[in-house]
């Protein structure tokens, strides 16, 4: 399968309409508040499919679909547990402080909440977080589109060896996002993030369509595959039975408690697109409307891995070595299979010339959409909580603009170096995603104290975060999943329990963290004196007043959105079960 | 920020899906073959110039 000219004109016209955005924007970019928080102009619905796409990297796409073969449909507790519970608790409760608070980040919020020193470990760690895993994902994009070999025989005929392919896809993904965040800042981002958003439903669907009709529908795939692959709970009463090695506790706790509301409530990433929205009640509804597709999405990026398992007995390829015709085995001496070509290989088996095209210009929009998103939540924290608050705090607007876009170049030029150190030395980039996940682990507890407990102390959220941060490290490092070798996995220090699988080791060691950063912070806290009750106003629940909900039609009220997402998730549930 | 997003998403989507229907129309039929037969081209680019319609339709009346 080669690629003929219409596949690449369809590239070329998506890449003409992103730019084209950052372009029409570049005009109304004058200030820094336009620059960072996109003027607080955007209406609710482009927040929230801006909210969805910022969050559906390539990695998601290409990670589900493996997760799909693997796991078959229980791989939606990603998206039913892990994802729109928090999502709804964003909107309903947590939006009003981040929104009505004058905090423009939401290090800034820890800020004004708590003290310097929370606000500064956040930060740090934040930026440090969003460079490098935008940087982990432009390797994992560009080295599948090399393994490909679609791009061979042009690169061929220009004279270029194959490992041009990755020079060429870094290179020209980062220059594209970097020239149209720099034109329009956020709204450019988050304009485009829309786009990307019809882009890959649009070069997805077709495919589910195609898959299902030669597996003969979901009841070809029931048929095909064993039942627990085509129930969402089946085996989740005990860990040994579950396919995940997690029981339904486990899941509901770890990942639909801690992880979940972790990542969503708390990460500025997917928070500053709601951030953006053009009112209080539009930033509420954000992450409501975004909750919508997110729960339809298990049926376009889990079920390519159910579909590739069904027909013809299996279209998974087994996994080689690198560069060579030698199979990968696993303990038993069976070849294993590479789950994350799944996708591509799909993509190669249904689609002709022509809507292969926009099923590649799709993977790439969703690369794109989870990098532009890491850049723009860089750019600020780095001048708002960094630049501003310890290296140059008075400073005319037009500077802090101006620092901006300098972040921005520097943090996809940091990306890009991330790339190839991811390249050469696997390792590392391993340790650092696990130095980030203990200091990710412990912060829902942090949030949570915060905003629903006036109590709550600097010293105490300080403590707390640092005190879950070494639990989450020690958890790890005596735990380890069976089968794995101590080290990067776990087990550095003593295996004194084991665990079935490495996603069991994950949601324990979150859930051991969080309880930790919990307990320590509500115990410092009461020991070290709280601040007075009217500087905590707009910061803390009981101190707020609650937004007019009741003015709103019923449709727009937050509460009633929410109630309607979470009914119709468990629903889903229900008929997967 | 005074950008209906309606009206860039439509014009891509109709360019693309236009490009598409072409193809299908006037290209080689054969390559359907994998497609499970389905002139898949033709079809989708119908959908897409449906949905940007739609979209621009939307953006004009505000």
């Amino acid at each position: 399968m080669s690629l003929t000219w219409l596949d690449w004109l369809l590239m070329l016209v998506y890449f003409a309409f992103v730019l084209g955005v950052g372009v029409v924007l570049k005009r109304s970019t004058t200030t820094s508040a336009a620059f960072f928080q996109a003027g607080r102009a955007i209406p609710a619905w482009v927040c929230g499919l801006a909210f969805i796409s910022a969050n559906l990297g390539a990695q998601e796409i290409i990670g589900m679909a493996a997760s799909g073969a693997k796991y078959g449909i229980s791989t939606s507790h990603f998206y039913w547990v892990g994802a729109i519970p928090a999502m709804v608790f964003l909107g309903v409760f947590m939006m009003p402080f981040y929104y009505g608070s004058r905090a423009r980040s939401v290090p800034e919020y820890l800020r004004l909440r708590f003290d310097e020193k929370t606000r500064g470990f956040n930060a740090i760690s934040f930026a440090l977080m969003t460079v490098f895993s935008s940087g982990i994902s432009m390797y994992a994009m560009a080295k599948l589109l090399q393994i490909l070999h679609i791009f061979d025989a042009p690169f061929a005929a220009l004279g270029l060896g194959p490992h041009y392919i990755f020079h060429v896809c870094v290179v020209a993904s980062a220059l594209v996002v970097l020239v149209y965040v720099l034109l329009g800042g956020l709204s450019s981002a988050i304009y485009n993030e829309v786009l990307q958003f019809f882009l890959i439903v649009a070069g997805f669907m077709p495919l589910v369509y195609l898959g299902l009709r030669d597996a003969g529908g979901w009841s070809g795939i029931t048929r095909a595959v064993p039942p627990p692959l085509t129930h969402a709970w089946r085996g989740f009463a005990s860990a040994s039975t579950s396919p995940m090695g997690v029981d339904a506790f486990g899941v509901a706790m770890g990942l639909g408690f801690v992880l979940s509301f972790g990542y969503w409530c708390t990460d500025f990433l997917v928070v500053q697109r709601a951030m953006a929205a053009d009112s209080m009640a539009a930033a509420r509804r954000t992450p409501l409307i975004a909750a919508v597709p997110k729960m339809l999405f298990p049926f376009l990026v889990i079920m390519p891995g159910l579909i590739a398992l069904s027909v013809q007995g299996g279209v998974v390829p087994i996994k080689m070595y690198e560069g060579t015709s030698t199979m990968v085995l696993d303990a038993l001496g069976k070849p294993q299979l590479d789950y994350d070509l799944t996708i591509p290989t799909l993509l190669l088996r249904y689609f002709p010339t022509g809507m292969l095209g926009l099923g590649l210009t799709a993977l790439l929009a969703s690369f794109m959409s989870g990098m532009a998103g890491n850049v723009t939540a860089f750019n600020t924290v780095w001048t708002y909580d960094i630049y501003q608050a310890y290296l140059r705090p008075q400073a005319s607007d037009a500077h802090y603009l101006r620092i901006g876009r300098l972040a921005t170049v520097f943090g996809i030029a940091a990306s890009v170096l991330t790339a190839y150190v991811a390249a050469q030395f696997n390792n590392i980039m391993d340790v650092l995603q696990l130095v980030f996940a203990f200091v990710n682990a412990p912060l829902l507890a942090t949030f949570l104290l915060g905003m629903f407990w006036r109590r709550a102390t600097g010293h105490g959220a300080f403590t707390g975060l640092v005190a879950g941060t070494a639990a989450a490290a020690l958890h790890h490092g005596l735990t380890l999943p069976v089968g794995a070798a101590a080290g990067v996995k776990g087990g550095w220090i003593a295996t004194l329990a084991p665990y079935p699988s490495e996603m069991a080791q994950n949601f324990w060691t979150a859930i051991a963290a969080w309880t930790v950063c919990f307990v320590v912070t509500i115990a410092v806290s009461l020991v070290t004196a709280p601040r007075d009750d009217h500087e905590l106003v707009g910061l803390v629940y009981a101190l707020t007043e609650k937004p007019p909900d009741a003015l709103l039609p019923w449709y727009k009220r937050p509460a009633v959105v929410g109630v309607a997402v979470l009914a119709a998730t468990a629903a889903l549930n229900l008929v997967f079960f | 920020m005074h950008l209906d997003v309606r009206v860039p998403v439509g014009l891509m989507l109709a360019t693309m899906g236009a490009l598409l229907i072409g193809y299908g129309v006037l290209g080689d039929q054969a390559i359907y073959a994998r497609s499970l037969g389905i002139n898949v081209n033709a079809l989708w680019g119908s959908v897409l110039v449906g949905v940007a319609a739609v979209l621009l339709l939307l953006s004009r009346r505000g």
